[in-house]
């Protein structure tokens, strides 16, 4: 499999859809009928208060609130056309369409090869151990990490630093060739040039892919989303172009937050 | 556009085939730990059952003040020395009147336990006013006869393979016709010491024994597990020495326990000259093996007070040791005393110390002290399952049946305290 | 006035501190001495084993001991008898050992890895609660409770299925006590295996899982891995266990020293061999009695070194994710 395959970008062109999703932690309610469109070869960004529910939306999308047992999940969440939650859609493949990038770089305890290589294996992507490679070194090369690392890709991922641990797990979400991938604040460990390194690389990713992110820095949403919505109290209270948000809301709550007033 | 179903490809399928049976294999294993667990107990379980209940055959005894006190005095000791056997053989000869040669009236007599004799001298004993009457006396039948009562002789095996010959068969038929043979509550188990005579076997010397022990052990580990506990967590500065303690401790609780009985042998037996076979030894060598348990358990439950408790005593101008014994031990107590039970639960199962020390003899009296020679439970199951008599063998159950109920006893008490007076932090 | 009262009230408190501090003194001495006592012990168990070894050595060189491949202790009646001298090889004492271990560890390491995974990775909290005392059970019964049940039950279903498939098996073999010694060690390596399996992060498997993995390819590719030398420390811990073990061995291994591995045999161990010579009459400078010190210093040596590298492995590793 080519991983140049050239997709066709038809821009605005939504590629996941949520409906009245309502999401509960046993009678607690975490999400409360949100509805909204993520836009193909955009980056998407949630934003709001910690304790919003704006990560517990996030991993509606790729279906990571299935490992908790009290959580439940209640709407219409289409990707593709095809409802995820419906009990026809096997989970494994739908995370395999939709990566994720957490918090806190997670590089498993092997080499910086195996942990690229870990989800062309499982998924067996790869027809013959040089194809592994290939793919290997161009998952690295798209986040950005190759020139760091080409002489030692042998060592352990958790030898390198915050900023190339979490490249490491971008690149390992992209070996598996994602349509979306999602980051749930990404950057929020990280210091301010590794931060910048990584913006900048997802500026780049959005060639090839749709990125959501859930970020606690409104500077960020600002620098690099073209989308943003506001959440607040599990609702979304405001969704629109990034731009108009963060010049003339349309929402009080919304001019407040970002004004730095509540938060 | 690429192929974006999500529906289960047949890749898919076999990796979810996989994790099913990865699963199983997880369930197997555990169904499988268990049922091992469940099968030893039943077949413990059904081994020990018959033990509770043991034969005895009803016999006519005429309590003959000619052979028991000629000459009527009434002394004890006279009536202790009596002989008492004649009173069964008389009994047996008047319930089998056709029974007459030498030999068949000596095997007619071996139907009866050995013991008997010992059981009528303690019922005269304690009741003189039995001498001169004639009284229905239920005397305990051999464990061949009990074997048999209960099903675990095969009779179609030829005679001279059975220590119970077919004539004795006859007899015991005739005694079941007669309904003078019965199967009761087997009180010589609990009221008796060990016995070669299976039928008069009981665990009350060993239990006893175990009793002596462990209170030895606890009056030592208990005071000891605490003290050292509160030092490490509340006194002792992070330094070499600690560090050496700390380790010493680990690796003591990983010493095979048998080695704690040779250092009791060579310890306790042949430098400091303790009596040999005796619960105060076993004791000692138990808890010394429990400590390091108690100690580890102990420094737990003290690190789980929380440090405001000490920070609020010491403000108030309390002294460390103030601090530590009026407010930090009197809250951890109630958990150190249930890990001390605990540690005692596993002293009480533990054989092989004791058998270095002695404790592993032939011994028939009952304890009275820590310094009387004695067995402990899981020792006197040891002896019995070496024991060739068939009898021994639901004896040995039965025997493990008493200690489990124990242990479970002291682990019940161990949960109930932690219920009860335990705080959660 | 207030300068007055905090004189006086100095000078109480001053007062108050000297008692106090002999008090203090005197029970940190208390303290400090209980702590000694498991020190004490330590040294009392090396010392005293040491002592009768040395004697041991005395009369058996101990190369003979270490290197020895016979093992029958039973010196001579008569000066005259065959075999008089009595021979001390240590070498079938051990085999016999490793062969029970290695057949209880075959059957533990499976049955306690599996349990201790599906514990972690797969129970309900429900069922969790119930199985994991359930198991724990299992370390917690007497051995000299497995010890009737590997000779009375083990043993002769062993020797009927072996009959059954056309050979002989003797009554006391070291398949039947490594069995039951596996049962009970299942514990040991299930706990110690679920709390290591527990102490990775939830992040490695969130990973895992968020990349389109089973669950079983989780534990398998990233979790056990991550795990490993935790697992292998309760392994060692386990092994540890069994070289140590001895009433299940006394009552169902046997005595007789083969060397053999042949694990339908009977075969002997360092423990059985502990308790048949220093039970029963003794006199305590004969070379069989000494002998038992010699084994027991082996056997505490083997035993502490597998526990000191286990703890520092596990150590190594619970910091590593702390």
């Amino acid at each position: 499999m080519d991983m140049e395959t050239e997709k066709k970008v038809v821009a605005n062109q939504a590629i996941m859809t949520a409906r009245n999703v309502d999401v509960f932690y046993g009678k607690k309610q975490a999400i409360d009928n949100v509805s909204l469109d993520i836009l193909e070869n955009e980056i998407t960004a949630l934003i709001g208060p910690s304790g919003c529910g704006k990560s517990t939306f996030l991993r509606c999308f790729n279906r990571m609130n299935d490992t908790i047992d009290i959580c439940k999940v209640s709407g219409k969440i289409e990707f593709a056309g095809q409802d995820i939650y419906s009990p026809k859609v096997d989970v494994v493949a739908l995370r395999a369409r939709i990566g994720m990038v957490f918090q806190k770089a997670n590089p498993f305890p092997k080499s910086i090869f195996e942990n690229v290589a870990y989800g062309p294996r499982i998924h067996d992507l790869a027809e013959s151990k040089a194809e592994l490679e290939d793919i290997v070194i161009t998952s690295l090369k798209r986040a950005g990490l190759y020139d760091e690392v080409s002489d030692r890709l042998e060592d352990p991922g958790t030898s390198l630093s915050g900023g190339q641990q979490q490249r490491l797990c971008i690149a390992r979400a992209i070996a598996v060739d994602p349509e979306i991938i999602l980051m749930d604040e990404p950057c929020s460990a990280l210091d301010p040039i590794a931060t910048a390194i990584i913006e900048d690389l997802m500026e780049s990713m959005k060639r090839h892919y749709t990125i959501v992110i859930v970020t606690h820095s409104m500077a960020q949403a600002a620098r690099i989303s073209q989308k943003t919505a506001f959440f607040h109290l599990g609702k979304v209270i405001e969704y629109g172009e990034t731009e108009k948000m963060f010049t003339t809301p349309d929402n009080e709550l919304t001019q407040n937050y970002i004004s730095g007033r509540i938060g | 556009m690429r192929d974006l179903t999500l529906t289960t490809s047949d890749q898919l399928k076999k990796r979810h085939a996989k994790e099913t049976r990865f699963q199983w294999y997880g369930r197997i294993a555990i169904l499988i730990s268990l049922s091992f667990l469940v099968f030893m107990f039943v077949a413990i379980f059904f081994r020990g059952a018959g033990a509770f209940q043991q034969t005895k055959i009803g016999l006519d005894i005429n309590f003959d003040q000619t052979l028991i006190d000629p000459t009527g005095t009434g002394d004890p000791e006279i009536i202790a020395n009596a002989n008492f056997k004649p009173l069964i053989t008389k009994s047996l000869a008047q319930a089998f009147p056709e029974v007459t040669g030498r030999s068949e009236t000596r095997a007619l007599y071996k139907l009866i336990s050995s013991g008997s004799v010992f059981e009528l001298g303690n019922m005269v004993k304690e009741n003189p006013e039995l001498i001169g009457t004639s009284q229905k006396i239920w005397v305990t039948a051999t464990s061949e006869v009990d074997l048999y009562m209960k099903g675990k002789i095969d009779e179609t095996i030829s005679q001279d393979l059975r220590r119970l010959k077919d004539r004795d068969i006859a007899w015991v038929k005739q005694l079941q016709e007669s309904g003078v043979i019965k199967r009761k509550f087997n009180t010589a188990l609990f009221n008796n010491g060990d016995s070669r005579e299976p039928e008069m076997a009981g665990i009350l010397g060993a239990a006893l024994g175990s009793f002596f022990s462990l209170l030895v052990c606890f009056l030592i580990s208990f005071p000891l597990g605490i003290l050292t506990a509160v030092y490490l967590e509340e006194y002792a500065k992070k330094n070499r020495i600690t560090d050496l303690i700390e380790v010493n401790i680990n690796n003591l609780a990983a010493v095979p326990s048998i080695v704690f009985g040779l250092l009791g042998l060579s310890i306790f037996l042949n430098f400091f000259n303790l009596p040999r076979s005796t619960p105060l030894v076993g004791g000692i060598v138990l808890a010394l093996m429990t400590l390091p348990t108690i100690i580890i358990a102990s420094r737990s439950i003290l690190r789980s007070v929380p440090n405001s408790i000490r920070d609020a005593a010491l403000g108030l101008g309390a002294s460390k040791t103030q601090t530590t014994f009026h407010h930090v031990v009197p809250l951890a107590l109630p958990g150190m005393l249930t890990g001390t039970i605990l540690g005692m639960a596993r002293a009480l199962g533990e054989t092989a110390p004791l058998l270095m020390i002695g404790m592993v003899a032939f011994i028939v009296d009952i304890p009275k002290g820590v310094t009387d020679v004695a067995t402990s439970l899981p020792v006197q199951i040891f002896l019995w399952a070496d024991s060739p008599e068939k009898g021994f063998v639901e004896r040995t159950s039965a025997a493990i049946i008493v200690l489990l109920i124990f242990l479970v006893l002291m682990n019940l008490l161990a949960v109930y305290l932690r219920r009860k007076l335990e705080r959660r932090w | 006035m207030t300068k007055t009262m905090t004189k006086s009230m100095d000078l109480r408190l001053r007062h108050a501190n000297k008692s106090t501090q002999l008090k203090e003194l005197a029970i940190k001495f208390v303290l400090i001495a209980s702590s000694l006592v498991a020190i004490l012990t330590t040294a009392g168990i090396i010392v005293s084993l040491s002592y009768e070894a040395f004697r041991f050595f005395a009369k058996v060189p101990l190369s003979e001991f270490l290197f020895g491949l016979d093992w029958s202790p039973q010196t001579a009646i008569r000066e005259d008898q065959v075999g008089s001298s009595g021979a001390f090889g240590v070498i079938p004492l051990l085999t016999g050992t490793l062969l029970i271990s290695f057949i209880a560890m075959v059957v533990a390491t499976p049955l306690g890895l599996y349990s201790a995974v599906y514990l972690a990775e797969y129970a309900k909290p429900r069922t969790r609660n119930w199985v994991k005392p359930l198991l724990e059970l299992l370390a917690g019964i007497p051995t000299v409770v497995y010890g009737f049940f590997a000779a009375l039950v083990v043993a002769p279903i062993i020797r009927g299925m072996g009959s059954g498939a056309g050979f002989d098996i003797s009554s006391e073999s070291a398949m039947a006590a490594g069995l039951v010694m596996g049962i009970m060690l299942i514990p040991f390596i299930s706990s110690l295996s679920d709390d290591v399996i527990n102490a990775v992060p939830q992040a490695l498997r969130d990973a895992s899982l968020g990349m389109g993995a089973t669950k079983a390819e989780t534990i398998t590719k990233v979790v056990l891995p991550a795990a490993t030398p935790g697992i292998m420390g309760s392994l060692l811990l386990a092994i540890s266990r069994a070289i140590g073990e001895t009433m299940i061995v006394v009552m169902a291994a046997g005595l007789a020293a083969n060397l053999s591995l042949n694990p339908f045999e009977a075969v002997t161990t360092m423990t059985v061999q502990i308790v048949t010579l220093l039970t029963g009459d003794q006199e305590f400078d004969s070379a069989k009695t000494l002998a038992a010190f010699a084994i027991a210093l082996y056997l505490l040596i083997l035993t502490l070194g597998l526990n000191i590298i286990a703890l520092k492995i596990v150590d190594r590793y619970k910091r590593k994710y702390a």
